[in-house]
C-alpha cells in the first residue's frame, strides 16, 4: 500500500505548470492537485506514473472570487472552502449543502474542486453540481487556453476530452438568481460513501409556475448531466407533490443506468426516480 | 530513478529534516523518520481515517499527503495535543467518556476533533458526528466519543475568548 516510485516536480507558475506538463505528460506524466483519488490508486498500484506535477505550490490556483457573472474557482482551491457559504445567495448556499457529502472531512479539506472534474468520477458531487449549473471549464496548455462547457468536458467514466499536454486551471460556475430554489439529495449505503445517485434541482418561480428548471442526476450513468425531459416536465408548471413524481418518473426513464454487481438497472432506476423527487421536495423546505 | 532530498518543516512547534524519497507519505515520514509513532496507518487509502494530522491548521489524511508536501508547513500529530502529564481538555473528555477501547483509531479521532473545535467550537452534535464519520472505531460504538467530544467544546470557546480579548 505504498505508491511507486515517481519524478515530483513542483512548479510555482501557470506557465511552469504547462511547460512541464508538455515535457512530462508524454513521459507517463500526471497533475497532482489534492491527490485525494490519485494517492490512493497509487497506493494500490493501479497507477504508477513515471512524474507528478504538483500544482500546490502554483500561485494564483487557490483564487475563488466573482468575476461578473459567474463564481471562478482555481484549481487549488478544496473543497472545505465551501463549508460556508463563500457568496451570498443561493450558490454560496447551495455549495455549502453539496459539500457535506462529499467523502468525509479530512478529505474535504486536501481534495480540491478542479481535481473532483479532472478525475471525472461518476458519483462526483462536483461534477454533478458543474453539469447542473453549466459550468465552464477553463483549461491550459502550452498551445493557449481554451473555456470548455461541462458538457464538452466529461465524456464518461474518469474520462474527460483533456488532451495529454492540458490541465484544468479553473471552474467557472454561472451565479444565480436571488429567487432560485435549489434542492439536493443523495443516496448512498453509508456517509461519506460514493453516491449511487444523486439529483441536484434548480428553478425559479415566476407567477407560481415554475421557470428555468435544471434537473441534474449524478452517480447513476457515465458521466453527471442535465436531463431534459424531467425539466420539461417541471417548467410552465406549479410546484406540487404529484408534479415531482412525475419528474422523478421523466428522470428513471431518461437514464442508461450504470449497473454494477450491487445494483441493478432496475434499482438504479428506482433510485433516480426517488433522488429527484426527494431533491425537489427539499427545494420547497 | 528518483532519489532521497531532505523536506523540513515544523512538527508540534519543533523544527524537523526528515531525508525521503517523493513517494514517502506524510504519515509514514512521521512515523518512521521521526518516530512519532501516536499516528496509526490503518488502511493507508484514506478511508479510516487512523492516520489523520494537522497540517497549517487543516485535519488531512497523513496516508494522503506526500512528505515532501509538507516542505515548511506547520504539523501536529497526537503527541502535540497534550502529554501523559497534561492531558489536553479533549484528552480528559475522552478520558472521562470512556470514548477508546484498543486506542488504535483515537489519534486520528483526537486530531480530526482538535481541528474542528478550533475552526468551529459552536458545532452541534450533527456537525460533530457528521465529521467523525470519516474516522471507522471498532470499539466503542461511537457515542462516548461524540459525548467526549461535544463536553470539550467549552474549552475550545475558552480558547477563542482569550485570543479575541
Amino acid at each position: 500500500m505504498k505508491p511507486a516510485p515517481f519524478t515530483r516536480h513542483v512548479p510555482r507558475t501557470v506557465d511552469e505548470v504547462v511547460s512541464a506538463l508538455a515535457e512530462f505528460a508524454p513521459l507517463d506524466g500526471r497533475i497532482l492537485a489534492g491527490g485525494q483519488s490519485l494517492v490512493p490508486i497509487m497506493a494500490f498500484r493501479m497507477a504508477r506514473p513515471a512524474h507528478l506535477i504538483d500544482i500546490n505550490e502554483v500561485e494564483g490556483l487557490d483564487r475563488l472570487a466573482v468575476d461578473g457573472d459567474y463564481l471562478s474557482i482555481g484549481a487549488r482551491v478544496r473543497h472545505g472552502a465551501f463549508h460556508k457559504p463563500v457568496i451570498d445567495g443561493p450558490l454560496g448556499k447551495l455549495l455549502a449543502f453539496v459539500v457535506s457529502h462529499i467523502a468525509h472531512y479530512p478529505i474535504r479539506m486536501r481534495g480540491t474542486f478542479c481535481g473532483s472534474l479532472a478525475h471525472a468520477d461518476p458519483a462526483s458531487e462536483w461534477c454533478l453540481v458543474a453539469a447542473t449549473l453549466d459550468a465552464s471549464l477553463v483549461v491550459k496548455s502550452v498551445r493557449g487556453e481554451r473555456i470548455v462547457p461541462v458538457t464538452d468536458f466529461l465524456e464518461g467514466i474518469m474520462s474527460t476530452s483533456l488532451a495529454e499536454d492540458e490541465f484544468l486551471a479553473e471552474a467557472r460556475l454561472p451565479l444565480l438568481p436571488d429567487d432560485t430554489k435549489f434542492g439536493f439529495y443523495e443516496f448512498s449505503r453509508r456517509a461519506g460513501d460514493f453516491a449511487m445517485s444523486a439529483a441536484l434541482v434548480t428553478y425559479r418561480l415566476v407567477d407560481g409556475v415554475i421557470a428555468d428548471a435544471h434537473v441534474g442526476i449524478g452517480g447513476a450513468e457515465d458521466r453527471a448531466r442535465r436531463i431534459l425531459e424531467a425539466e420539461d416536465v417541471l417548467n410552465g408548471n406549479a410546484p406540487s407533490p404529484d408534479l415531482f413524481v412525475a419528474a422523478g418518473e421523466a428522470a428513471a426513464n431518461a437514464i442508461e443506468p450504470l449497473e454494477d454487481i450491487q445494483t441493478t438497472a432496475e434499482y438504479r432506476c428506482d433510485l433516480v426516480r426517488a433522488v429527484t423527487r426527494r431533491a425537489l421536495e427539499r427545494s420547497l423546505l | 530513478m528518483t532519489s532521497a532530498r531532505p523536506v523540513h518543516f515544523t512538527v508540534n512547534g519543533a523544527a524537523a529534516t526528515v531525508t525521503v524519497e517523493p513517494r514517502t507519505t506524510l504519515a509514514d515520514a512521521l512515523r518512521n523518520e521521526l518516530r512519532l509513532t501516536g499516528t496509526h496507518l490503518g488502511c493507508e487509502h484514506g478511508v479510516c481515517g487512523a492516520c489523520t494530522v494537522i497540517v497549517d491548521g487543516a485535519a488531512v489524511r497523513g496516508c494522503l499527503v506526500l512528505a515532501a508536501q509538507a516542505e515548511g508547513r506547520e504539523i501536529t500529530t497526537v503527541e502535540g495535543l497534550g502529554s501523559a502529564a497534561h492531558l489536553s481538555a479533549l484528552q480528559l473528555a475522552f478520558r472521562k467518556h470512556h470514548a477508546l477501547q484498543c486506542g488504535f483509531c483515537t489519534a486520528g479521532i483526537l486530531t480530526t476533533a482538535h481541528a474542528l473545535l478550533t475552526e468551529e467550537p459552536h458545532a452541534d452534535e450533527d456537525r460533530i458526528r457528521e465529521v467523525i464519520s470519516g474516522n471507522l472505531c471498532r470499539c466503542t460504538g461511537y457515542l462516548p466519543i461524540i459525548a467526549a467530544i461535544m463536553e470539550a467544546r467549552i474549552a475550545y470557546r475558552d480558547v477563542q475568548c482569550e485570543a479575541a480579548q
